[in-house]
Order: structure tokens, then sequence, then C-alpha cells
């Protein structure tokens, strides 16, 4: 299945496999978490039922996406030792002190909290319940400033020194907690994942009102959603722009590559919408381009020069077709967000939000957006970052532990085999549950389950976020 | 045996805490996993199940903690071992997927119940399977040149590595049959109460096969254990699980509901400082010591604030959790 692929090569396949499918769930979750602790409040500030029920309704989704962000979690977490081990070595000191903050400060409230957040509502009474959600929602933030700071410091290193035995050591932990990408790379990530859950709560809202105008829960969850896609997609839009801007001052090979930029233009670079980069022959085949535009975008002057991977030794490239492509990818994604914002904001002062089943329809189709924006901006800026894992510190060939292939490719197709089978499961589930609208006096999981249909996707399901 | 306070010794003891909170907390949750096929009943599954459904999650955690905190702070020993246990670690953590997502999923399925409870199973047998045999494996030493990894991909299988694998599963057998004891009634409590009875001489029995086993691996086992006057501190160790076996066979004919888990809890604590005697002061034994893997000092400190502040609030709220879920499960509460 893998011959002719190194070790390295199939750490790195693994490393790509086992991430994507891992941040799927936690962009869910750490969206979803704060929604239904907004819920949860409206419904104690309220006393309407409606914001109770959706909050039963959503927090039966969670449990099932939750649960498989932990376990596939817990592989990453130890995949650093098994397939980066002198990765580990050297950057341990570093990276692994973040690491442990997030568990010490953010997987321990979550799981600690969540088992009175499913179950005990009618243990504990409900003021003490939210407690427990807004434990939850707030574990949720927590674990993505850790991660993204120990990321930002892979890719903007800053506050350590080099020791010895060529291990990183920190010299100052809040330069290395707060290095140059993590703030703009925290609040792009944020603004993703809500945007992600926004997308799904909008699509299944509108999934329902498509067959029923009139149900109340649908109807609130919708509007929510929207709410939430007007407002954000152009703020992210702007994060977004921030965050290049600063990739392009810390870590200019990504951009040239993000762009496509194998030559250097002296006055002015143009923006290149599509073509397909060749990497072996270093230019972009079939461009279509439009001039002055990149340099406009990223430096605000048409004339301002633009260096190009020309300046850069091969063996320093990215892999550029991936890079260019995925990030042309997320921004497609974003456009559209944004698109969906502003038309659901025409049909809300139009008074038509509720009826026009264009808008509907167009939010069902965007379901999977952000799924694929938050993929697509990862491959981004991982892709981008090679030939490294610490930027210009630390090659990948140099991080990877002293593997023989045949294991490497063993527990790569095992990992596949496991995951398609259990992952696929759970999105039927959860493509299950969303196939049914929620009714008044929804029940969350600790009391008695509405009877579930049986085999597989019902018709209902195939539509809804497919 | 000198112990010198250092911060390389603090972290040693924080991470072998961390490992035994996890051992004593997920050992009773994996044991329910292998304990599963004994109860063919879904009713007494669905009990089973809802006995640790709402704390399953934040027990798993202290896994992470371990091997986030062995990265952090003892880096080299993580990036020795971890390649030197590949293959039962890669079991382990397929085996955790597994079991996990079956927490879940069996409630949301009728046709594919079953499957999801030969999943619980499956991957709670394979997940202690591996978690004892990188046990027995790291006891053993493991191949190091220089800062790496020098041995085979299957140094790890040997028969004491097996021995300690199939140990592990009998050991957390024995706690979930107790936990079920604390948590259940009627006649599901009786059977847990035959289970307790049967895993509790086949711990025995593993507990004397490891003791035996572990000072032929090597010469330094055998001096900590049998030199003078070392003697007088590790006979304790026998000695502690004699008393504690003899409280437990009472417990268990008397019926009692708690003390059972709790005594098979101290079995464990014991075994522990057993293992505990034997590695110190090495984190890979006969290559790596705690004080050449250690992280740097500002790294180790950094962390020992977090640590000092937050595990008192960890044990504080997760504490609470199970206050909130005590006593008997009752088949109408948790999931249907």
């Amino acid at each position: 299945m893998f011959e002719g692929w190194d070790a390295v090569v199939l750490a790195r396949a693994q490393f790509a496999f086992t991430m994507s499918f891992h941040i799927i769930f936690p962009a869910f979750s750490i969206g979803l978490a704060s929604y239904l602790a907004v819920l949860e409040a409206l419904w104690l500030a309220t006393g309407r039922e409606v914001y109770i029920n959706l909050f039963n309704y959503w927090l039966k989704i969670f449990a099932v996406a939750f649960a498989m962000g932990v376990v596939s979690g817990i592989v990453m977490s130890y995949q650093f030792g098994t397939n980066w081990s002198a990765f580990s070595d050297k950057t341990g000191p570093v990276i692994g002190p973040l690491m442990a903050y997030e568990v010490l400060t953010a997987f321990f409230l979550e799981a600690g909290f969540l088992g009175v957040m499913l179950f005990g509502l009618n243990r504990v009474g409900p003021k003490l319940h939210f407690l427990a959600t807004l434990m939850v929602a707030i574990g949720t933030l927590i674990s993505a400033f850790w991660i993204l700071s120990a990321n930002s410091w892979m890719q903007t290193p800053t506050g350590h020194t080099v020791n010895e035995a060529g291990q990183f050591i920190a010299a100052d932990w809040l330069k290395v907690i707060f290095n140059p990408s993590f703030p703009y790379r925290l609040v792009h990530m944020v603004l993703a994942a809500y945007l992600t859950t926004a997308l799904v709560v909008g699509a299944v809202g509108a999934w329902h009102l498509l067959r029923d105008r009139h149900l109340a829960g649908p109807r609130v969850m919708f509007s929510m959603a929207m709410w939430m896609a007007t407002l954000v997609a152009p703020i992210q839009i702007i994060a977004g722009d921030q965050h290049g801007l600063n990739t392009l001052e810390h870590q200019p090979v990504k951009i040239m590559a993000m762009e496509g930029h194998f030559h250097s233009h002296k006055d002015g670079a143009p923006l290149i919408l599509f073509g397909l980069p060749n990497q072996s022959a270093g230019r972009v085949d079939y461009a279509v381009e439009v001039p002055k535009l990149g340099s406009l975008i990223l430096k605000h002057s048409t004339d301002a020069p633009m260096a190009g991977l020309d300046t850069i030794p091969r063996e320093n490239w990215p892999p550029v077709a991936i890079t260019f492509w995925s990030f042309r990818i997320m921004v497609g994604m974003g456009l559209l967000m944004l698109a969906l914002g502003l038309f659901s904001l025409l049909m809300r002062v139009q008074g038509k939000l509720y009826d026009s089943r264009l808008l509907h329809m167009f939010a069902v189709a965007m379901a999977p957006a952000g799924f694929i924006a938050v993929l697509a901006g990862w491959i981004t800026t991982e892709v981008g970052r090679q030939p490294f894992t610490v930027y210009g510190l630390l090659r990948t060939a140099e991080s990877a532990s002293p593997l023989a292939a045949p294991a490497v490719a063993s527990s790569l197709v095992a990992f596949i085999i496991v995951y398609f089978a259990v992952f696929a499961a759970g999105v039927i589930y959860l493509l299950r549950l969303m196939a049914a609208p929620p009714h008044p006096g929804e029940e969350g999981p600790s009391q008695h389950e509405a009877p579930i249909r049986t085999a597989g996707i019902t018709p209902a399901a195939q539509g809804a976020g497919s | 045996m000198n112990v010198a306070v250092d911060l390389a010794t603090v972290w040693a003891f924080i991470i072998a805490f961390a490992v035994f909170v996890y051992v004593v907390m997920d050992g009773f949750d994996l044991g329910l996993g292998i304990l599963f096929p004994l109860f063919p009943e879904k009713r007494d599954r669905d009990i089973i199940m809802n006995s640790v459904a709402p704390v399953w999650d934040g027990n798993e955690t202290w896994l992470v903690l371990g091997g986030g905190g062995l990265m952090a702070a003892f880096p080299l020993a993580y990036a020795v071992l971890m390649p030197a246990l590949y293959t039962p670690m890669i079991a382990m953590l397929l085996g955790l997927v597994f079991r996990g997502v079956a927490f879940e999923f069996r409630w949301r399925t009728t046709k594919a119940r079953n499957r999801w409870d030969i999943a619980f199973f499956g991957g709670s047998l394979l997940a202690t399977l591996a978690q004892g045999i990188a046990l027995g494996a790291i006891l053993q030493g493991v191949h190091v040149e220089g800062r790496s990894y020098a041995g085979g991909w299957w140094d790890w299988l040997t028969p004491f590595s097996i021995l300690t694998g199939i140990s592990l599963v009998i050991g957390y057998s024995l706690l979930g049959a107790t936990w079920l004891v604390m948590k259940t009634e009627g006649e599901l409590r009786d059977r847990a109460y035959h289970l307790s009875w049967i895993f509790l001489l086949a711990m025995l029995g593993a507990i004397g096969a490891v003791s035996i086993a572990t000072p032929f691996l090597h010469v330094q086992y055998t001096q900590r254990w049998f030199a003078w006057p070392n003697v007088l501190l590790t006979a304790q160790v026998p000695i502690s699980v004699a008393a504690i076996t003899a409280l437990l066979l009472r417990s268990l004919a008397n019926k009692y509901d708690y003390q059972p888990f709790f005594l098979a809890l101290a079995l464990f604590a014991l075994s522990y400082a057993g293992l505990g005697i034997s590695m110190y002061p090495y984190i890979v034994p006969q290559s790596i010591t705690i004080w050449q893997a250690a992280a740097p000092e500002n790294s180790q400190l950094f962390m020992l604030v977090g640590v000092a502040g937050l595990i008192p609030l960890i044990l504080g709220y997760t504490a609470w959790a199970y206050w909130v879920f005590r006593g008997k499960v009752k088949p109408e509460s948790g999931y249907h």
C-alpha cells in the first residue's frame, strides 16, 4: 500500500490523517459548548421552554461529538512520542509544559464537569448545572489557548535558547507562550470554531424549516445561527487578513507558497487567482492572475516589491501546490459564509428569514463549509511550515523517531481502518440525532429517550449536512 | 536509599502519582469492559455503563497527564520509551478509541448495540493488556544508544511482559468487580461478589508470579529487594499485601459494600510501591536515571507552579462529580 514511502513521509501522513480527523471534533465542540451555555443562560433568564428543549437537543449531539474528540485527542498526545521522538526530546522542555498546562487547566475541567452537564440536571438543580455547562465551555476555550500557543511557537519560535544536548529551553515563558503569531492564530481558530458550529446549527434549523416553517425550535436555532454568521463571517475575514500579514512578517516563505510566488517581483506582485503550481519547474502553470493585486493586499501598495521562492534555497521550499490550493479552498469557504450571512441579513430585514426556501437550501448546503475551511486552514499553515517542524530551526526529517517504515505503515493502516469504521458510525449517529427536529418536552441524555429509528441513515438524514 | 529532594525527584513522584491515579480510576472502567461478556443481559450492561458514564472521561484524562507530564518533565525518557513501546502504545490507543466511543454509541443504536458492546469489551481488554505489557517492557529495560531508542520492534514482547499484561487484566477485573459491588444491588451485586473472589485469588497469583520473576530480570532488582538493610523496608510490602488480602477476604465474606473496592485499591497501591522500589532512581531501567532525563530546571519549575495549584483543585471538583453521582445506580437513571 505504501511502497516506496520512507518512515518520515509515513509518519507525516499519519500525523496529517489523525490530526485532520481530530480537529473536526474540537472545532465543533468549542462552538457547541459555548452555544449550549448561551441556551442554558437564556433558559434560566427567560424560563422559555424552547431554550431548554434546544439545550437538551444539542446536548445529546454534543455528547457524541465530544466522545469522538476525546478518543482522537488521546491519540494525538501520544503520537509525539511514538512517531516524533526526536522532536519530543528537543522541544519537550518548551512545548511539553504548554501541553501539560492544557491538561491541567482545560481537559480536567471539561471532563470533570461533563458528567454533571450530561446527567446531573435533576441531581444538582439548574444553577449548579449551569455552572457545570459554563465550566465545560470555558474548558474548551482554555484548551484552544494552550494548544494554539504550542503550535504557534512551532511556527514563530521566540523566547528560547538551545542547550548542549540540542534541546530548546525556555528563556522567557511569556515570550514562548505569547509568541508573535499566537494572538492571531487563537482569534482565527476560535472564530472558526464558532462559525463551524453556527453553520451546522443553522443547517439543521434550515433543514427542519424546509419541512415545516412553523416549528418553534428550528426557528430559534436558525435565527441565532444566522446572526452568528452575519456578524462573525466578516470579522473572521478581517482576522484572517491580519493573520496573513503577521505570517508575511514572520514566515515569508509560507506566504510565497500560499500565493504561488515562485518569482520575485520588483514593482508589484500579481494576485494569482488560480493555476497549477509546478514545484519542479518553479512556476505556476495556467495562472489566472490580477496584476499588482498581490502587493496591494499584502503590502497595501500596488508597486511594492515582493520576494519570491527564487530567493530561497530549494531544500527549504514547502510543498507549494498543497499550500496554494488549501489556502484558496479556505478563502472560498470564507467568502461563501460571508454571502450566507449577508443574504440572511437581507431576508431578516425583509421579514422573510423563516420563509425564504432559497436561504434555507443555501444554509443546508453550507453545513460542512466550516469543517472544510478548518481543515484547509490547518493544512495551509502546517504544510506551509515545511520542511520544518520548528520554523527555520528544526527540520521535519530530523524530528522523527528512529522508525522502520513497516512499523509506521502498519500503524497508519490500522488508524485508517479504525477511524473510518468508528467515526463513520459516529457521524451516522449524529445525523440521526439531527434528522428529528427538537420537540416540546425534549429530553436530555439522562431521561428516557424517544425510540430510535432502526437501520442506518434514515431518508431524512441523507441530505442533512451530508 | 538516599532520596535527595531535588526537582527531578519531585517530578518523578508527580508523574508516578498521575499514573497511579490513572490506574486507580481508569482501572475499574477498563475492568468493567473486560467483565462485559460475563454480563450478557442488556439491563445489567446498561447499569454497568451508567455506573461510570458520568466519570469515565475524567478518569482517562489522567493518562493524558501522565504522557504529557512525561514529555514535559522527562522529555528524554518519553522520547526513548514511546518508540520502544511502539506497538503496545498504538494498540492501547486503538483500544481506547473503541472503548471511549462505545460509551456513547451503544445508546444511539438498537441494531448495532451488540457491536458496540463487543467494541467496549475488546477495546478495554486490548488497552489493559497493552498497558500491562508496556509496564513489563519498561521493567526489563530497553536498548538505548545516545539519546534515542536503538532496539528492535519486538523487544517489548517477552514472557515477562506477557505475564505483566495478563496480571494487569486480572487486576483491573478485580477493580471492576469490586466497583460493581459498591455501585449495584440485587442479583447483579451477588455476581459481582462472586467475581471479586475469583479475581482476588487470581490477582494474588499474579502478584506472586511477577514478584518472583522481577528479581531474575536484573541484579539491581535483587539487591534492591534483598540486600541488608533494605530488606527491613522492602519486607513491609509483602507483609502489607498479606494483611490487606485478609481484610479483603473478610469484607467479601461479610458482604460489605464499600470496603472491597477500597481494599482492592490498597492492593494496587502496594504493588505500585513495589514497582517504584524496583525502579528508583531509573526512569528507563538500567539506562536512564531521572536526573539524566530531566527537563531543564526552568521547565520543571514552571510546571510545578501549575501542578501545586491545580492538582488539589482538580481532585476537589472530581470528588464533587463522584459525590453527585454517589450511591447505587438506579436502573431508571442515566442513559436508557
